[in-house]
């Protein structure tokens, strides 16, 4: 079912070459417009790609992956708040955070299956949503500003566009590749054993939930990265990042690139916000195009970007 | 005493209201095993329509039964245009193809009617306050809600219960291979259902309208709660929608109404006042979550399949 090696592999080669070249097109066109676009798009494709983890790996369908985009958000800017301006110290407590929580919704999240785990997940996100509304100290319904991003000791300076760009790919690249070393290794082969046939798996001595979960809490971390990355982006962070439209938004990138390979997600949340932003530049109506376009893609390209590649490539 | 009645008629007006949504939801989920984020989008339908066809005709109720004609026509064709390509595919396709669905309605309803909400203005006779105990008042349109949707639930019951479409209905939420086997035309029957429920969303968005404005989105909130709802019932079992609704209408009402009070006598004033509203948001989903972590199948499981 998916795309033969070399297909997808000359995809993801071209794709990662173009991501890394675009600031050096930027610069020479002088389009800064195209930097600030395609920072956003590579932080989005880090959450989808967390997603795609538990989710085309995993088998597990969870419909509250932006809880964890406003949880790292939220660490950054409340700590910047608090006068914490320190990305040495905002970034750890993001992550930590965001497994943590992760590690508390999936421990009871994991006891249902189907359907009444996408509800159940998404209900937790909607918890996160309305504490974050409630957090009137830190701008409730409003959302938090971010005055000052985060601070890296002179290292990088994130409020340079470039710098900020490649150290977004940096995170994208480095949680792809986390996400390929876990799903090749024994743990990963579990995970995936687990999605295929959980009673199997049991019978055979692996504690299933376990192995769910362990993978539930990686994704939720990376995915609070990538939060942490967004609220530095826009400094500002709100709770709107957490609405069940954005998970929605992140599972429609993660299904329209092609779950459960690797560069899927990435070329999901390329062409999803390219689409949206091309689009936005010819009606104010978006959805009218976009709406329908997504109900093609999954009537008629099943598998994918990713898979439709993988049938072209097979004639 | 006064305001616990009248929050307690709230809460089951809304438990009302709430089940009319989720009808159709746990009967299209049951039946066809579909999941239609889309369903919200047909609760705004509901309204806006109402609010233009009360605006044409000078009428509140021509108007709203003109809308509940339109939104079952928008159904069935949805159904037949959209939907049906997606029958027996995975849960998650689904997702994906109505989500698409929500985003081509918000911005067609955007197109047609502008950004601005609308409102839908009562008749003089159901603006009065009625007199339902010695010395207490209530909205005689919420009560009007009230009676009109505890009449569709019966009307509901008596269809699904004690008729032949209704038996199939039924046999096709227990076991859909089998009846279609038997030689039902399972394709008539699903696109009759997910027209019944698109109309079932329809009514309770145009009765929700004049409480609310119509907006755009309006439909996004209240399906996530309709949603908490069949899931708490047990998907597929409309006695379950029906008191998981009232449960879940309660509880949140009530929850808004006390548990600031009751959690200022807890906590410091400022500390309860930023609490409550997130307590008061959050206790349908910490509801849903006791349910799933505890029965994971919901408190009231359709027949087993």
């Amino acid at each position: 079912m998916m795309p033969k090696r070399n297909t997808s592999n000359a995809v993801a080669a071209l794709l990662c070459a173009a991501l890394v070249l675009l600031p050096v097109y930027s610069a020479v066109s002088g389009n800064i417009f195209i930097l600030t676009l395609f920072t956003r798009i590579v932080i989005f494709a880090l959450a989808a790609a967390s997603l795609n983890l538990i989710m085309g790996y995993g088998g597990m369908m969870s419909f509250g992956h932006a809880a964890y985009l406003g949880i790292g958000g939220y660490a950054v800017g409340i700590l910047a708040t608090e006068g914490v301006g320190s990305g040495f110290i905002q970034w750890p407590v993001a992550l930590a955070v965001s497994a943590l929580f992760a590690l508390v919704i999936g421990a009871l999240s994991l006891r249902t299956r189907g359907v009444y785990f996408i509800m159940i997940t998404l209900a937790f996100a909607q918890m996160a949503y309305y504490v974050a509304s409630a957090l009137s100290r830190y701008g409730g319904d409003d959302g938090l500003t971010i005055y000052k991003r985060s601070d890296f000791a002179g290292l990088i300076n994130l409020s340079d566009r470039t710098q900020f760009y490649y150290f977004c790919l940096a995170c994208l690249f480095g949680g792809l590749y986390l996400i390929w070393r876990i799903v090749n290794s024994r743990f990963g082969l579990v995970v995936q054993g687990v999605r295929s046939n959980e009673q199997r798996m049991q019978a055979i001595g692996f504690h299933a939930n376990r192995y769910r979960l362990v993978c539930f809490v990686i994704a939720g971390a990376i995915c609070g990265l990538a939060g942490a990355l967004l609220a530095n982006n826009t400094d500002f962070v709100s709770p709107a990042v957490m609405y069940w439209t954005r998970s929605g938004d992140l599972m429609v990138m993660v299904i329209l690139g092609g779950m459960g390979s690797l560069f899927g997600p990435v070329l999901g949340a390329i062409v999803y916000l390219l689409l949206e932003e091309l689009l936005s530049q010819f009606t104010e109506y978006t959805g009218l195009i976009l709406g329908p376009v997504l109900l093609l893609i999954v009537v008629f390209a099943r598998g994918g970007i990713m898979g439709l590649l993988g049938r072209m490539s097979r004639g | 005493m006064y305001l616990v009645v009248e929050q307690l008629l709230n809460g089951l007006q809304f438990g009302l209201l709430l089940f009319l949504l989720a009808a159709g939801l746990t009967l299209v989920f049951g039946i066809m095993d579909f999941v239609n984020l889309a369903h919200g989008s047909l609760y705004m339908m509901g309204a806006y329509f109402a609010a233009t066809f009360a605006a044409w005709t000078g009428s509140f109720v021509l108007g709203s039964v003109m809308a509940l004609g339109a939104t079952l026509l928008l159904g069935i064709a949805l159904e037949y245009v959209a939907l049906r390509h997606l029958y027996g595919r995975d849960h998650l396709d689904q997702v994906l193809a109505t989500f698409g669905l929500i985003l081509f309605f918000n911005d067609a309803v955007r197109l047609i009617w502008g950004p601005a909400g609308l409102a839908l203005p009562l008749p003089a006779w159901l603006t009065v306050p009625v007199q339902i105990i010695p010395g207490i008042y209530y909205p005689a349109y919420r009560l009007a809600i009230i009676a009109v949707a505890l009449a569709v639930a019966a009307l509901l019951y008596i269809v699904v219960m004690r008729t032949r479409v209704g038996m199939l209905i039924r046999a096709g939420a227990s076991n859909r291979e089998m009846i279609g086997a038997l030689g039902i035309n399972i394709k008539l029957l699903f696109t009759l259902v997910f027209g019944l429920g698109a109309a079932l969303a329809g009514l309770a968005g145009l009765m929700q309208a004049p409480i609310l404005t119509v907006q755009i989105g309006m439909g996004e909130n209240i399906l996530i709660l309709a949603f908490v709802i069949i899931v708490i019932g047990g998907i597929g079992s409309i006695r379950g929608a029906f008191l998981a609704a009232i449960f879940v209408g309660m509880i949140d009402t009530l929850g808004r109404a006390f548990l600031p009070d009751l959690l200022r006598k807890v906590l410091s004033g400022a500390a309860a006042s930023t609490a409550a509203p997130a307590l008061s948001s959050m206790l349908i989903y910490l509801l849903m979550a006791i349910v799933l972590v505890v029965r994971p199948e919901g408190l009231f499981p359709a027949a087993k399949r």
